[in-house]
């Protein structure tokens, strides 16, 4: 019989860990958004600011489980994928209705997909779907069933649908009428943006009990960090997504249970030197910068592992290329970062021709070689890494001259002018599928960025990625793919065209007042499961 | 007071010395990282301790005052000599000139310069040797810092323009220019004083802002503006209290060169 | 000067590996008709006539509905901070200037050097993390600068040749002050009242933008950013006619009192 009572208690203790109790509500979560949202528009999100609104707001058809990465059934109860991947059929639940009570339907789903794939809003998220050029077309044979056909076969189709947020066709709220957990309820420019509970949200808990728990949201607009963390260790905020190693280091001395560190993200740090041919950069440096062995050499040179540890406080791996090992499927496990060995580095600069005088290396011309990395400033970790990189080629007789410029200006040089030699740059990977990367990978593109717009592949080793790249894009075999993407990752590891340095570990803080939150490394961290959060009294001795 | 004089005088001496001969003084070269001890606390090695790089603070420190304490001064005088010679010039000679000169100071003052800088490292290499940038940089900012004292130094050259000794002084024959610089503009002392030791900090502190946009002194190259801004990560500084020698050093410096210029109107 | 700086036309939006070539070639087109400037500032002035002052890139916005909902915040920052700063200058300065105690001298010059010396930024950060008002930010700025100025000035003042004979013939402080010190210092510091303004407006801009206070500065940081044009011109008009106001205002005042002591 105690036996019993204790199996019980555990059980209400569980319990009551994960749904709060009837009489309590669910507060007030807050946290903070980086830069001031540019549209609550959410077929034109842009950045991040945007996307978290719609995240919090917006319901989609299929939602990728950012913990198990795997897909579930949202507003679509089911779907099916046909004609090889062109044509994709929703069944849709029943009884559902907008934010502002206006019945949902299959209709709203086509009204939807037309507007997203309108060339002429040229959406981001609509550009995803687009594999080829030509139209789409959207059959609603019944108010629970939508089909939308493609004019060409999507790679990761269903995946891309997580993006997608449903808006109304009939509402006269248009996007204000949501069908996710939350609404917009007030916002204030460069001050709050405050998201309310959605009495119209369709998902309920294992008790019956409608979600979301919380009451509402508030989002501050706030851009300084430290400031952030001042609030956080205030409690005036609960969460902190993309938290700063050194201040991860600060809040573990003081708070340890409040800080999480989820594993390498799906993020990279990486350096890249311009091919670019009619670039104006001198015509030796150009060819310093075409060599292979060059390349390799100096991704040799560099110390990864003090990058990890000196400038990430060990919350960083060293990377190996374009995907993170956090990628689960996609990664390629048969490489290994380049080892960091500046004899070997050097020993490679000499098969080219370079030579140490004293302690200078001079290319076969006599040329010193220096060069200049640019980087955008305001990122302290990137000008961290930069002056590393900087003793690191002066071990092996190379000079790095770092500049820091303003963003536009660095965009300006590295997309218009060309007027650069090596470039220091981060990549944030939304999306687990390598599709999202196509057009970095394919050389007529302009985020082509060691070389962009190539009228023809400018090196055999570019063409044989545009071929990969093009070959994982026209099939739905997921193996197939994956041998594909893994030529690739092969084939950019051994011709170095990004020097991948790093993948930052995701960091997380989150306040033990917050309940359920379970920091992941897919975006967004830690509210990806905000239906299910809720605020519980701290006990005395907790955070 | 006059001890006072002479202290600032020493340590200003001491200062300039030890920026001159920084490769014997400093312990360790500014650039090269001790990685293994980053945000060292100080200790035998390390005086001020390390910075986030493991760099000696202490070298850094020695080596950012030859940046610092040489070039920021230099372009304080220029901006003070500009200040002097436009708002003089004008409040002196008056009428339509004044008017026209002010108005020009008016809208250098508003407008963004801030684009002027962008254009200005847009145009330069971006492998320019670092004494170069940095030259140019100080340049640019006493060429841009003189207008707002220009305006303080016009309305004290107005308020002169029809005081005795002037007049005198005309009487007697003296040029406008002689009567400019041998009358008026000494009696503006106080003004251009205040411009010089006002913009010392000043242009120390907006040549490490002009980092964030390529301008100033690139890695490793330090100084002191550099080192200032790391006090924007106030927690950090919480947590190493020595990161705040610079803004010591600096307040001595600034207080130093107060103390050396004579007090005005008292007899020593 | 924006329309020729680097940067210009760019929108890192052209970054996102998603766009399509199509989306980014509409990206660069969308500033084109801002390349043209006489284009630009014909429409730009044809919309000013009738209330419209254009819409903003960055915020997506119309440059009026910024203005009307920022322009109080800084207008309350810049006027408390200016009143504090002025108020902590003149408090601070006076003593120096007329006590016989050397001492208080070198203590008020090396507080006002710890202030002169502190970044904009960190007084910023300080001030949130002692709770303090985003105006007293602008005043610890702007009072370093009064007070170097005032204090010079009423050192030189009180030295000269009609004040010490007010004393010999033993007037009050306090009507030497009014009716000797002030009138002789009075242009300069009028000019200096003018040119102060100017150093609050620049001073607002990092503070407002590290504290995250929604007024001018941090619009015009934004559009600075991200050469954001219209923005940018509205802004710069702003700063300038309230440059030129407070200048034209401390001139004639100051022309006032010379006519009167003349």
């Amino acid at each position: 019989m105690r036996r019993v009572n204790f199996a019980i208690l555990n059980v209400a203790a569980l319990l009551g860990a994960t749904f709060p109790a009837r009489s309590q509500s669910g507060g007030e979560l807050c946290f903070v958004l980086r830069s001031e949202p540019k549209t609550f528009n959410p077929m034109l999100v842009d950045d991040e600011s945007s996307e978290t609104i719609r995240y919090l707001t917006g319901g989609v058809l299929i939602r990728v489980n950012r913990k198990t990465q795997a897909l579930e059934p949202e507003l679509a109860v089911s779907w099916k994928i046909s004609e090889g991947g062109k044509k994709i059929t929703f069944r849709l639940r029943d009884g559902l209705s907008f934010s502002d009570g206006t019945p949902f339907n299959a209709e709203d789903v086509a009204f939807t997909m037309r507007t997203l794939m309108d060339p002429n809003l040229h959406s981001p998220t609509g550009d995803s779907f687009r594999a080829s050029e030509g139209s789409i077309h959207v059959e609603v044979p019944s108010p629970r069933d939508v089909s939308v056909e493609f004019p060409a076969p999507v790679a990761a189709l269903e995946r891309l649908f997580d993006q997608v947020a449903i808006v109304s066709s009939h509402s006269p709220k248009k996007e204000a009428a949501v069908l996710g957990p939350f609404s917009v309820a007030d916002y204030k420019s460069g001050s709050y943006v405050l998201l309310k509970r959605n009495p119209f949200y369709w998902k309920k808990d294992a008790l019956g009990r409608s979600l979301p728990y919380l009451d509402s949201i508030r989002l501050d607009i706030q851009q300084n960090r430290d400031l952030e963390l001042l609030r956080f260790r205030r409690g005036e905020i609960q969460l902190i997504n993309s938290l700063d190693a050194s201040y991860f280091e600060t809040l573990a001395k003081e708070a340890p249970a409040a800080v999480r560190d989820v594993g390498p993200s799906l993020d990279s740090e990486q350096m890249w030197f311009n091919q670019f041919a009619t670039a104006p950069v001198p015509d030796y440096k150009k060819e310093w910068f075409h060599s292979a062995n060059f390349r390799v050499a100096i991704s040799e040179a560099i110390s990864r592992e003090d990058l990890c540890r000196v400038v990430f406080s060990g919350h960083a791996r060293p990377a190996v290329g374009p995907v993170s090992p956090a990628n689960l499927f996609w990664f390629n496990s048969s490489l290994q970062p380049h080892a960091h060995n500046p004899q070997d580095a050097l020993h490679r600069l000499q098969q080219d021709g370079f030579r140490l005088d004293g302690h200078v290396l001079r290319d076969a011309g006599g040329h010193p070689v220096e060069f200049s990395l640019i980087t955008n400033s305001g990122n302290k970790s990137r000008e961290q890494m930069a002056t590393m990189i900087q003793q690191d080629l002066e071990q092996i007789g190379i000079r790095l001259n770092v500049v820091t410029l303003d963003f536009p200006s660095l965009i300006e040089r590295i997309s218009r002018s060309f007027d650069y030699e090596l470039c220091l740059l981060g990549l944030v990977n939304v999306d687990l599928d390598p599709n999202a990367q196509m057009s970095v990978w394919l050389s007529s593109s302009s985020n082509h960025q060691w070389n962009p717009e190539q009228k023809a592949p400018a090196t055999p080793w570019e063409a044989e990625i545009d071929s990969l790249m093009k070959s994982q894009a026209s099939t739905t075999d997921q193996n197939r793919r994956k041998r594909y993407f893994d030529q690739v990752q092969q084939v950019v590891w051994e011709q170095q065209p990004f020097i991948y340095l790093v993948n930052k570990n995701a960091l997380a803080a989150v306040s033990p007042s917050l309940k359920n939150a379970v920091p992941v490394v897919l975006r967004p961290q830690t509210y990806w499961n905000a239906e299910d959060l809720y605020l519980a009294p701290v006990r005395p001795g907790g955070h | 007071m006059k001890m006072i004089r002479k202290i600032a005088t020493g340590f200003l001496g001491v200062m300039f010395l030890a920026a001159v001969f920084a490769e014997i003084v400093a312990p360790a070269p500014y650039a090269k990282q001790f990685r293994e001890w980053p945000n060292a606390p100080p200790s035998r090695m390390h005086l001020l301790g390390t910075d986030e790089l493991g760099r000696d603070l202490f070298s850094r420190l020695l080596y950012g005052s030859r940046v610092s304490l040489l070039l920021a001064p230099a372009a304080a005088l220029l901006a003070t000599i500009m200040a002097a010679s436009v708002g003089g010039a004008a409040g002196y000679i008056g009428g339509w000139v004044e008017r026209i000169v002010m108005t020009c100071t008016d809208l250098a003052m508003s407008l963004p310069w801030l684009f002027l800088l962008l254009t200005v490292r847009a145009i330069l290499p971006l492998n320019v040797a670092p004494f170069s940038s940095l030259l140019i940089t100080f340049m640019l900012l006493g060429l841009l810092g003189w207008a707002a004292s220009a305006r303080v130094v016009c309305a004290g050259a107005r308020s002169l323009r029809c005081s005795d000794f002037v007049l005198q002084a005309r009487a007697c024959g003296s040029t406008p220019y002689r009567v400019l610089v041998r009358h008026v503009l000494p009696n503006l002392r106080p003004v251009l004083f205040a411009q010089f030791l006002t913009s010392i900090p000043v242009f120390i502190l907006t040549e490490a802002n002009l980092g964030l946009l390529g301008l100033g002194v690139s890695e490793p190259l330090p100084s002191w503006g550099s080192l200032l801004r790391g006090l924007e990560n106030w927690s950090s500084v919480q947590a190493n209290p020595w990161r705040l020698a610079p803004l010591v050093l600096l307040v001595l410096v600034v207080s130093g060169f107060q103390f050396i210029l004579p007090r005005e109107g008292l007899a020593e | 000067m924006v329309r020729f700086a680097p940067g210009f036309g760019v929108d890192e939006r052209e970054l996102d590996t998603r766009l399509h070539e199509d989306s980014i070639q509409a990206l660069r087109r969308s500033h084109s008709e801002e390349r043209n400037l006489l284009r630009f500032y014909s429409s730009y002035l044809a919309g000013a006539v009738h209330g419209n002052l254009g819409v903003s890139h960055s915020f997506g916005r119309p440059v009026t509905q910024l203005f009307a909902e920022r322009l109080p915040v800084t207008l309350r920052t810049v006027a408390l901070g200016l009143a504090g700063g002025w108020l902590f200058g003149l408090l601070l300065a006076l003593p120096a200037a007329t006590l016989w105690w050397r001492g208080y001298d070198l203590l008020a010059s090396t507080l006002n050097g710890i202030f002169l010396c502190l970044p904009s930024a960190v007084v910023a950060i300080l001030f949130l993390y002692l709770g303090g008002p985003v105006a007293l930010a602008v005043c610890v700025v702007v009072f370093p600068r009064v007070f170097q100025y005032t204090r010079n000035l009423f050192l030189q003042t009180f030295a000269s040749p009609h004040v010490l004979t007010a004393q010999a013939k033993g007037l009050s402080g306090t009507r030497i002050f009014l009716w000797h010190i002030v009138p002789m210092a009075a242009p300069q510091l009028l000019a200096l009242a003018g040119v102060s303004v100017s150093i609050a407006f620049g001073a607002a801009i990092p503070i407002e933008v590290i504290c995250d206070s929604p007024g001018i500065g941090q619009l015009a940081w934004q559009a600075a950013l991200s050469r954001d044009l219209p923005l940018l011109v509205n802004v710069t008009l702003f700063v300038t006619l309230v440059t030129l106001l407070a200048n034209f205002a401390s001139d004639a005042t100051s022309m006032v009192l010379v006519k009167r002591s003349s």
